[in-house]
């Protein structure tokens, strides 16, 4: 970003969701005359920022991308060099991109074709150009293609690999880098090696002693029920529909809270009434723990020591600074206290699972987290060199760093793609599953605030927090405010097909005419019972920022 | 381009373009500042940092002072000294005299100077009592505007760092003033309660109201950390007194964010210490009876033992039943019958542990976190 000539925020509300960010964004603004371009529906607080504002209409980010390169390709301005040299499939992804001269473009998204052309001059004569972008982008239906779609105009102008260009996803929660990058997800091990490629499989059925057989299917009978499945695993928009089929029987849950922040809470409370067996580990008893069997208190990030990975990728000290409240345990330790008990007296029969204890990393009795620092360092190529110790003598580390006196990667992709040539995709434009109609008139949107914080756990439970955001807003254009005749009073009703929220009215012209935004960050007026749970069929990310409702005035 | 300069005697080569007071700190002489902060552009209005300067016939504030070639400096000759003793006099005359209860104490850049001059406030001061205490409703950010220089470090750290204008200076000569936005409430000014004028108050005309009366400095343990909510991930100290969490505060050498948080990082930690944290593991009561689970779920107090009630338990107790539990659904119905869900809050060696208890105990690969959410 110190590199920057320009920045191009798209479907990230930067200042509110990544608030430290978002002042640096304004810092390069300020000091150094960056010009910025925010493409949002919403006015969010960066437009004061901004050089210009595009307001599409939610869901036609793929329209209005496409309408700019057709833009930039019609005025010759991409960067001819950098296609020919690095990328390929120009010619298919140029023939897509033709389908989509201003004037469509213009009628798909609302915005006018004067501004299309604004945007596109102000890309292609201030480069480098960074592209940010967070959930806005993600939780559609077309989420992946949105993604694709960015790095297509990124290629384009030439801004890929390049210090102060790229397409910078902003990470949400502190550890989402973490979490995917040490295994967290159904498809890879630690470090992205996949799970349905036998050399990885053969690696950690070894380290951990396993078979060096694919688990078998049912993963029942036979010895090579002790080997590692070789096919992907449920994601967790597919696991809460499995329990209603039997396909998913017990879930383990570690601080997460899905009745709040997955989207439509009343099919997530209905499939979770209906599960057999739910260990639920959190800090504070979540709405999530009303299903639970059994609940254990782990411990707040005050009460451990580890690491976690911001969205740059840069791996950074958590360390313990009181002891664990009450019996609480430290989190690691719990997880390993029912590995030890499920393999406590474990006999190698047909009938059962059975973990040969001998194998170099099968071990369970870690004496602290930097003895799990270990295993991952020998488990995980990005992570080889990070230890709690180099961390500790304050080295900066941003993976990979593959070994103990590597300095660390701050850039990624500076000679060329992960992949050899970058790709253009050819995308075409999807409209959202769910459009207003005569009996849900009026598009819902969702998101967070400043002041609170996913499912809002924490900062419901911080007191100053509290003062300044004490319940949930909907915001709600003056238009629309007039002709639902809001007029002084306060309260909404916001329905969708699947639920219906009360919440306060909060009207501004952050949101245009014809759209509302909620946040889920009330369990008592929460968006997620009205949003809806559509799945981008690639990534499985729900839908979030889209969906139809009708806003009635509450007497 | 080197430029030859002496200060107190001592000959130095430094760079063009550099102040006196780089100059200086480069080569480990000190020059006391208080307006004057390294991340902020420098006002030269306090004159905390006036050095002698062969030639000139007033002294010369060190912060915007440029070198130039054959300059000769003292830093600390007597008419330096007591031209500084005499300015922190001033500021004294019109500030409260009561450092006993002052939530800075033993923190605060003034006492520090003032101590080190010996300076001491006139008889004929103001004593510091024209403006109401505690004066802003902003519930982070307390207001005291009797303890302000008016170095104006906080108009800077708003405008420079966090980029929202909201501190600036009103009136004239004595009434002169800081004033959130025309004179109204910081929030009413649109103030985002990031506390960075609070991090760089070198007084205690704004301090942190959570945590006011809650620890001196020399009480406080500080262990830096990183921080809980985004991905941004900005390090910070926490501040603890006797095994509790009291505040938070910004760490100089923080990689990502320097001094600079926001409002939940900052100020948003007293969960930590909620009542309603989980404390004990818990069951449901029939997993202790040993009965079959009822069917849907019933969380209601009838008054009666409900075999949905929540029982505490031991350790020991709690993660059997879940092993037990967890193992018989493994070896009846499958492994793939099971799910975990890690989370994308806790820290890369937890996420390591749910990865590998999924898949090398329990033998499945559904697993999953809430990225996608
Ligand atoms: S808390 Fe932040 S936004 Fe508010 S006045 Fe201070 S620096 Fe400005
Ligand atoms: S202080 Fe704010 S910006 Fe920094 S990591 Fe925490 S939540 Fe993110």
């Amino acid at each position: 970003m110190n590199f920057s000539e320009s920045l191009f925020i798209i479907g990230s509300n930067t200042s509110e969701q990544h608030p430290v960010f978002g002042t640096m964004l304004r810092r390069a603004i300020k000091n150094r005359g960056v010009k910025l371009i925010v493409a949002d529906p919403r006015r969010i607080d960066m437009v004061d920022f901004a050089t210009m504002h595009i307001r599409q209409n939610p869901g036609t980010d793929i329209a209005l991308l496409n309408g700019l390169m057709y833009i930039i390709i019609e005025k010759g301005w991409e960067d001819k060099a950098f296609i020919e040299e690095r990328c390929e499939n120009f010619d298919e992804f140029k023939a897509t991109v033709m389908q989509y001269p201003p004037q469509k473009a213009s009628e798909i998204t609302g915005v006018p074709v004067g501004q299309l052309y604004q945007a596109a001059e102000i890309m292609a004569t201030t480069k480098p150009m960074a592209v940010m972008w967070a959930m806005g982008i993600t939780q559609h239906i077309v989420g992946v293609r949105n993604v694709m779609t960015l790095a297509n105009l990124q290629m384009l102008l030439g801004n890929m690999g390049k210090p102060g260009g790229g397409v910078n996803p902003l990470r949400g929660q502190n550890n989402v880098q973490g979490a995917c990058d040490m295994g967290g997800l159904p498809n890879v091990y630690t470090a992205y090696q996949n799970v349905i490629n036998d050399e990885a499989r053969l690696k950690f059925a070894r380290a951990w002693g396993c078979d060096e057989a694919p688990r078998t299917k049912e993963g029942l009978q036979g010895t090579s029920s002790n080997g590692l499945p070789s096919t992907v695993g449920l994601t967790v928009t597919e696991m809460m529909p499995g329990i209603l089929t039997e396909k998913v029987r017990a879930l383990y849950i570690m601080g997460e809270n899905p009745v709040t922040s997955d989207p439509d809470s009343a099919h997530i409370r209905h499939c979770l009434e209906q599960i057999d067996f739910l260990v639920l580990q959190d800090i504070f008893p979540t709405e999530t723990a009303e299903f639970a069997d059994v609940l254990l208190p782990g411990v707040s990030f005050a009460e451990k020591t580890g690491t976690i990975t911001n969205t740059e990728r840069r791996v950074q000290m958590v360390n313990q600074a009181i002891p664990e409240i009450g019996q609480a345990r430290q989190d690691w330790a719990i997880t390993a206290g029912i590995a030890m008990k499920m393999l406590e007296g474990q006999v190698d029969q047909p009938e059962t699972r059975f973990v040969k204890m001998d194998a170099p990393w099968a071990k369970w009795n870690y004496t602290d987290s930097s003895d799990i620092m270990s295993e991952i360092n020998a488990l995980t190529p990005s992570y080889t060199g990070i230890t709690h110790s180099r961390l500790l003598k304050g080295e900066r580390l941003q993976w990979p760093v593959p070994a103990l006196d590597h300095p660390g990667t701050p850039i990624l992709h500076t000679k060329g793609f992960a992949r050899g040539k970058g790709k253009f995709m050819p995308i075409d434009h999807v409209p959202p599953p769910e459009m207003p109609d005569d009996a849900y008139p009026t598009i819902l949107s969702t998101g967070r605030v400043l002041y609170h914080w996913h499912g809002g756990a924490m900062t419901r439970r911080a007191k100053g927090l509290m003062e300044v955001y004490p319940e949930a807003m909907v915001e709600v254009n003056q238009d629309d405010a007039v002709k639902l005749g809001l007029d002084g009073k306060k309260r909404v009703r916001v329905t969708s097909r699947r639920g219906s929220i009360e919440a306060l009215a909060w009207v501004t012209d952050r949101v245009p005419p014809g759209m509302v935004y909620a946040n889920f960050h009330f369990p008592e007026s929460s968006a997620n019972e009205l949003t809806i749970a559509a799945l981008d069929p690639v990534s499985k990310i729900p839908s979030f920022k889209v969906c139809a409702v009708k806003v009635e005035i509450v007497e | 381009m080197a430029i030859n300069i002496t200060i107190n005697g001592k000959q130095i080569e430094a760079q063009a373009g550099q102040t006196v007071l780089q100059a200086a700190q480069q080569n480990g002489i000190e020059i006391p500042t208080l307006c004057y902060h390294k991340d902020l552009s420098p006002s030269g209005n306090c004159r905390m940092c006036v050095v002698e300067v062969k030639g000139l016939r007033f002294l010369q504030a060190a912060c915007v002072a440029p070198i130039y070639e054959g300059m000769e400096i003292q830093t600390r000759n007597d008419k330096v000294v007591a031209d500084r003793k005499m300015t922190l006099e001033m500021m004294l005359a019109n500030h409260p005299q009561d450092c006993i209860t002052c939530e800075v104490s033993g923190e605060c850049e003034l006492q520090d100077l003032a101590y080190e001059y010996k300076a001491q406030a006139p008889y004929w001061g103001s004593k510091g009592t024209r403006y109401p205490v505690n004066s802003d409703p902003n519930p982070f950010i307390r207001v005291d505007m009797n303890r302000c220089i008016l170095c104006r470090r906080c108009v800077s750290a708003c405008a420079e760092i966090q980029v929202r204008n909201v501190w600036g200076v009103a009136h004239r000569g004595f009434d002169e003033q800081i004033v959130a936005g025309a004179g109204i409430n910081m929030l009413e000014a649109r103030c985002e309660s990031c506390g960075q004028c609070v991090a760089y108050c070198p007084t205690g005309a704004l301090s942190n109201k959570m945590n006011y009366g809650a620890a001196r400095a020399h009480q406080v343990k500080r262990v830096t950390t990183t921080c809980s909510y985004c991905g941004v991930g900005c390090n910070f100290d926490l501040l603890v007194k006797k095994d509790k969490v009291i505040g938070v505060a910004s760490n100089a050498n923080a990689s990502v964010n320097g001094l600079a948080l926001c409002v939940k990082g900052r100020y948003g930690y007293d969960y930590i210490h909620h009542p309603e944290r989980l404390t004990a593991p818990k069951v449901r009561r029939y997993l202790v009876d040993g009965t079959v689970k009822p069917k849907g779920h019933h969380d209601v107090t009838t008054g009666q033992p409900n075999p949905w009630d929540w029982v505490e338990s031991d350790w020991d107790t709690a993660l059997s039943f879940v092993a037990k539990k967890l193992k018989n659904t493994r070896d009846t119905f499958g492994p793939d019958t099971i799910g975990v869900l890690t989370s994308a809050k806790c820290t890369n060696e937890e996420n390591y542990v749910m990865n590998k208890l999924a898949r090398q105990v329990i033998g499945t690969n559904n697993i999953d976190h809430c990225a996608r959410l």
